[in-house]
């Protein structure tokens, strides 16, 4: 049962003499740091740019579809919009979302390490995501592309007059980014544990990230090559995806899917890691069934990488392989259930507080919930064949990307807030932006099902005046979450000011990451820590925080 | 309030008094650990070489199977003799390679130098015979194009007066292509490989890695055993399976 844990008094909390903010300063102190939180921060930073440009992209999409008829952009420019929405959205903000920030900062602390294993190919990774973002900032400024984010041959390669070259190269720069965070995961969390860490003592924010690092370490190289073949057959003629000279199409469907299937758990898997962190911290209790979920985070990336083909049920795949996958892909509902199962246990009989990353973390189980549901819909080969390229199948990604990964996202920003700048965010302003955000959201989103199960197909720019109700309704919603992701980048950065300092443990969380001073020290820790108790221990911390104040009292 | 509470503890109660090398990064706790997770990490990273380069050997294979007699005849076009010279050539300097890791080992300065220069060498031939190979295909007009032509191919089945497939130009082109991707881009591991030597050699010519700390030459000669595996896979799929005799 959950253990009564009393919140520290935050008006005797001091902000630390010394930390890895202040403890050097200048420019060129943050651009060749080594220092893993630094790096969090830039990526911060980086992301969140990118995440409000591919946003104005989807405000730019949903004002258009306001109206039944085609008067807001031309088809072109229409095809553009949602070509640099979900390049950026899924390359340069989903994909790096909470590995390169959060994990960033936090896996290198619950490990019990001074840093990452590699710090700087950590830094290089960064430069390579801003370079690949560069080259894909030149595509847009030049005109952008428009073949949608798949990049599918041979529309990219023969039939389209954009930046496909460009664009193509910033996505193969910026994978190989995410390459080098997941190789760094993956070896801090094998090599870099303090003395007791065992795998099983580890929280479960690290297994879900190691399982997504395994994707990206496997995945990502095969979307590389797949894009070098696009980028020569486009620029020379090789002919290896070209059908007149031929070559297959499917293959490049195959190649490509073979990497974003699994992305797609690239960018939910550290998000369920996060939530597992959220619930247990604000129910008072431990993960219900931890080794549960740890598996399920390793079976998730393991079944991620047999689904590939549900993508191209209707491309031609036969009907035997079709079947298969169609299976495979139920499979995956099986581990993501557990997680959802094992939360809700974890609520139970929990001391529940509703804290901002707890009610994000509620956005997330419900939204996610709906999403997972809906895919399985979608991978059910007759229900498929009706529902693919339909606004059912754009609702149903959104759920579990924006509503699921964002949700979790924001959740974990606003819990390791304290951690990362010393200092509160605003709690009833940020209630009230998660509560926005998740009204705003089921507005834009929901209305997008039943009008993808009524028969409006995805990327098309008119669509028949019935369908308008719908369409308005999504696009209010649209607005409603656009004020939602807008308060806390007004309220983010007023709290790095006039926020209320937030001591080392706002939450009395039990990670280590909770009992170093916020913010940390450079090198985190004074002496290598020695893990003595479970994961999620909240009679250890209970103890531990009684015997202070007999010690300092 | 309790800014200093640590979880607690000395990891080792005589850290802090050892006398720990100066090649010891600062967030490692041993040198073991350091030359572990090294280790660890370039495994990795030829993992995601393999994936890289399987997707080129997925192409290959599918192609292969779909356009058998084309890419039959068009293996048969290809150098062996130079083909096994640099299969010798590459061997040989993988164990140049694994030599120098055995004198960083027993910190023998001069064998350090002995190996890197050679494999070094000996990369820089096989390279060399590589660009003969590529400028054959190109006075053989075996590059993918519009000057590409099959006049000098041979029916896969033996028989001289069996004409070719109105087809086997436009599948011949697709095993040129991937022959030139495939092996381009192992190439590119090789400059990549050679170049990192260049800067190994340097810094052992001013006395690196005869101290005990061999992990960056241990790394470096697993990267370079790799490339020669990919080279390995490579000869036999495209010079010498269903190779027959008649040229």
């Amino acid at each position: 049962m959950s253990t009564i844990v009393s919140l520290p008094n935050q008006e005797e909390a001091q902000l630390p003499k010394l930390s890895y903010l202040n403890s050097e300063y200048g420019l060129k102190s943050w651009l060749l740091t080594a220092d893993h939180k630094r790096i969090a921060m830039l990526y911060l930073i980086s992301i969140t740019f990118f995440f409000f440009i591919g946003g104005a992209f989807a405000g730019m999409i949903r004002l258009e579809l306001l109206t039944p008829l085609p008067d807001l952009v031309a088809s072109d420019t229409y095809n553009k919009l949602f070509t640099m929405h979900g390049i950026i959205m899924v390359f340069l903000f989903l994909v790096p979302s909470v590995p390169a920030t959060v994990g960033n900062f936090v896996i290198p602390i619950m490990v019990g390490a001074k840093d990452l294993a590699f710090p700087k190919i950590n830094l290089l990774s960064w430069y390579l995501y801003v370079a690949g973002a560069c080259f894909l900032l030149y595509a847009l400024f030049n005109g952008g592309v428009d073949t949608g984010w798949t990049f599918t041959t041979p529309l990219s390669t023969h039939y389209v007059n954009t930046h496909v070259i460009t664009g193509a190269m910033g996505v193969f720069i910026a994978g190989f980014s995410s390459i080098f965070t997941g190789l760094n995961f993956i070896v801090t969390i094998h090599r870099m544990r303090c003395p007791g860490m065992t795998w099983f003592r580890l929280p479960l924010f690290c297994w879900s990230n190691y399982a997504a690092s395994l994707l990206m370490v496997l995945g990502t190289p095969v979307l590389a090559i797949t894009l070098v073949l696009v980028m020569l057959e486009r620029a020379v003629g090789i002919g290896v995806f070209d059908p007149t000279k031929g070559g297959d199409p499917l293959l490049f469907q195959h190649l490509f899917w073979f990497y974003s299937h699994p992305a797609v758990y690239i960018m939910i898997l550290p998000g369920m890691g996060v939530i597992s962190e959220v619930i247990s911290t604000f129910s008072r209790k431990r993960v219900f069934g931890y080794t549960a979920v740890a598996f399920s985070s390793v079976a998730i990336a393991v079944f991620g990488f047999f689904v590939w083909a549900h993508h191209m049920f209707i491309m031609g795949v036969s009907n035997y392989s079709a079947l298969v996958f169609s299976l495979l892909t139920m499979l995956v509902a099986v581990p993501s259930a557990i997680k959802i199962f094992n939360w809700a246990a974890t609520l139970y009989k929990g001391s529940i507080t509703f804290e901002t990353p707890m009610l994000y973390a509620f956005g997330f189980m419900g939204l996610f919930t709906i999403g997972g549901l809906t895919g399985v819909f979608l991978g059910s080969l007759g229900m498929d064949i009706h529902l693919t390229e339909t606004y059912f199948i754009v609702a149903h990604f959104h759920f579990v990307m924006v509503g699921g990964m964002l949700m979790a996202y924001l959740s974990g920003v606003h819990f390791w807030w304290p951690k990362m700048t010393g200092r509160m965010y605003p709690e009833s302003m940020s209630q009230l932006a998660a509560v926005t955000t998740f009204i705003g959201f089921i507005l834009t989103f929901f209305p997008q099902f039943i009008v993808g199960y009524l028969g409006m197909p995805r990327r098309y720019h008119a669509y028949p005046p019935e369908f308008q109700v719908l369409n308005v309704l999504s696009t209010a919603g649209a607005t409603v979450l656009g004020i939602g992701y807008l308060l806390p980048m007004l309220y983010m950065p007023w709290s790095l000011k006039y926020g209320k300092i937030a001591g080392s443990n706002p939450w009395q969380a039990t990670g280590l990451e909770w009992q170093i001073q916020s913010p940390p020290l450079t090198e985190n820790f004074v002496d290598i820590p020695i893990m003595d108790h479970e994961a999620y221990d909240y009679d250890w911390l209970a103890h531990k925080t009684e015997h202070e104040v007999t010690t300092v009292g | 309030m309790d800014s200093q509470a640590i979880v607690t503890g000395h990891a080792d109660p005589h850290e802090g008094h050892e006398e720990h090398p100066a090649y010891l990064r600062h967030h490692f706790v041993t040198v073991e650990q350091q030359r572990e997770t090294a280790s660890f990490g370039m495994w990795l990273f030829l993992l995601t070489e393999i994936m890289f380069f399987g997707g080129l050997f997925m192409a290959y294979l599918l192609y292969r199977n779909w356009y058998y007699d084309a890419f039959v005849a068009s293996s048969n076009t290809l150098g062996i003799g130079l083909g096994t010279t640099n299969t010798g050539v590459l061997i040989l300097s993988s164990f140049t390679m694994a030599m120098g890791v055995y004198s960083a080992e027993t910190r023998n300065r001069k064998g350090l130098l002995t190996s890197l220069s050679l494999t070094i060498c000996l990369g820089l031939v096989f390279l060399g015979i590589k660009t003969i190979e590529y400028h054959d295909k190109y006075t053989e007009h075996h590059i993918p194009g519009a000057s590409f032509s099959v006049e000098d191919f041979v029916h896969p089945t033996d028989k001289r007066d069996v004409p070719l497939a109105p087809d086997m130009a436009q599948h011949a082109q697709l095993f040129f292509f991937l022959y030139f991707a495939m092996t381009g881009m192992h190439a590119l591991h090789m400059i990549i490989g050679i170049s990192i030597l260049f800067v190994l050699l340097y810094q052992a010519y001013h006395g690196a890695y005869i101290d005990g700390h061999t992990s960056t030459i241990d790394n470096f000669g697993l990267y370079w055993h790799f490339v020669d595996i990919v080279w390995i896979f490579l000869f036999p799929l495209l010079y010498l399976i269903s190779r027959h005799p008649l040229k």
